[in-house]
């Protein structure tokens, strides 16, 4: 059994994602500062809703530093709709919060237009090639988004949607994966997504 | 592409699911759980569980209700009906609803709303309204009226101008009943529908009136519904949300096929 260390930096409910990993056979712990979990585990699961502003805490607490030693050692972790957002440099939901930085780039809002902001319902993405996160994952599947704000296409995207733009559903470079979509709510192409990073292993990844 | 919800409503009395019409004559329908899972599979996008008794004493009913049925469930779960504090709505969710949705404790105390979005994120609020069109106002869909009690009592607002203030005080969504079409399975009131969805940027889910296929169509149409909610529609056998899906895909309106 894998266990996973899920972050709480107290943004929205946990229950979901805490549920669905244990349905999947993971073993969850939860920290909300206690960095020794972090610094112990063999895996992250970093969720979170509403505002950017709110992973501030994670710098508070030390919760930043912890992550970024335990990506650097390797540890396979997964960050969901704000704990993806929070992969990059920033966003311009809260421009004066600093992001982790793994990505270079920053979140941005939807652009303006006739279309309905939030983005919120099931929509189709569309893998990109040797995605890990995604393997199984046909062309033209569904999954479960609801956000503002949304993070660009560069070569670290493993899976687009299109909604007013395209953009990144998801990022994923080595053993960090960023979802923007909510995968405890997305079915079974949710479960199979979560299954993979479940089963991501350091030592299958390329040179 | 974005896809229009099709939101299966589970009606909850006692722990049980109960069909009706108008809440009398209830005939039990089965477990919640179950049913839950049951619509899941057949291409729900979303369940809702509406707890009609909102009793004092129904409440830890609900909650092991709402515990059981998100065990198994991974599509959106919403819980509504009896949920009068953040404290209510904060047992929904640690039970393991990801949205909420409330009603006459948003008109008469509006801060809630943005209470339960601080802690919970805007995602999780939905806003139900009750409307009836005014035959009196000028405008009889834009001046529609909100009304409360199962739609016995007005509380003197219009349905356009609540849903408005609600996105402003945080709500994630807005969940809009027609009162006039509630029961009736003649059509959802699309007029009154695209009047709120127009009037907001969140989603506005279409309930009340649903009776076949076309009535969907026309309110993800003409009606501008993000969502719509189906009830009876599935409990009299009228349809699955898969057999209602292929149809209107058939008719053009994007939706997601279940695998």
């Amino acid at each position: 059994m894998t266990r996973v260390t899920v972050i709480d930096y107290k943004a929205g409910n946990l229950t979901s994602v805490l549920k669905t990993l244990t349905h999947l056979g993971a073993e969850t712990v939860v920290t909300d500062g206690d960095l020794n979990l972090v610094e112990s585990a063999e895996r992250i699961v970093l969720p979170g809703v509403g505002h950017f502003a709110a992973t501030e805490r994670l710098d508070r607490t030390g919760l930043t530093g912890a992550v970024r030693s335990a990506i650097a050692r390797g540890v396979p972790f997964l960050g969901i709709c704000v704990g993806m957002q929070w992969l990059y440099s920033g966003s311009s939901e809260a421009p004066n919060q600093l992001g982790l930085g793994a990505f270079p780039e920053s979140c941005s809002r939807f652009t303006e237009s006739t279309e309905k902001v939030p983005h919120v319902g099931w929509n189709s993405i569309e893998v990109r090639n040797g995605s890990r996160l995604f393997a199984g994952v046909e062309p033209g599947e569904f999954v479960y988004f609801t956000h503002s704000y949304k993070g660009p296409v560069t070569a670290d995207t493993a899976a687009v949607t299109q909604y007013i733009e395209t953009f990144a559903a998801a990022v994923e470079r080595g053993n960090v994966m960023g979802v923007q979509f909510h995968p405890e709510k997305s079915g079974e192409t949710g479960l199979k997504i979560l299954r993979n990073f479940l089963a991501w292993q350091v030592k299958d990844a390329p040179c | 592409m974005l896809t229009k919800r099709i939101i299966a409503c589970l009606d909850v009395h006692a722990g049980r699911v109960v069909k009706g019409v108008q809440f009398v004559d209830l005939v039990d329908a089965g477990d919640p759980a179950t049913q839950a899972a049951r619509h899941a599979r057949e291409g729900a996008d979303e369940i809702v569980l509406l707890d009609i008794t909102a009793t004092h004493e129904g409440r830890q009913t609900l909650l092991d209700t709402v515990r059981n049925t998100a065990r198994e469930l991974f599509v959106p779960f919403c819980v509504g009906g009896g949920i009068h504090s953040a404290r209510d709505a904060e047992q929904v969710f640690e039970a393991g609803a990801d949205k909420v949705s409330i009603n006459s404790a948003a008109l008469a105390d509006p801060a809630l709303i943005s209470t339960i979005g601080a802690s919970f994120g805007a995602q999780a609020v939905v806003v139900a309204i009750d409307a009836r069109r005014d035959t009196e106002a000028a405008d009889p869909v834009r001046q529609a009226k909100v009304f409360v009690h199962g739609g016995r009592k007005p509380v003197g607002r219009c349905a356009v101008e609540w849903a408005r203030e609600a996105q402003e005080r945080g709500a994630g969504e807005i969940l809009l009943t027609s009162m006039d079409s509630d029961g009736t399975r003649a059509g959802f009131d699309c007029e009154l529908t695209a009047a709120v969805s127009e009037a907001v940027s969140i989603p506005v889910i279409a309930s009340g009136g649903a009776g076949t296929v076309a009535h969907f169509a026309e309110v993800f149409g003409r009606g501008k519904a993000d969502a719509a909610l189906a009830a009876s529609i599935f409990h009299f056998g009228v349809s699955t949300s898969r057999g209602l899906k292929e149809e209107l895909a058939q008719a053009g309106i994007p939706v997601r096929l279940p695998c």
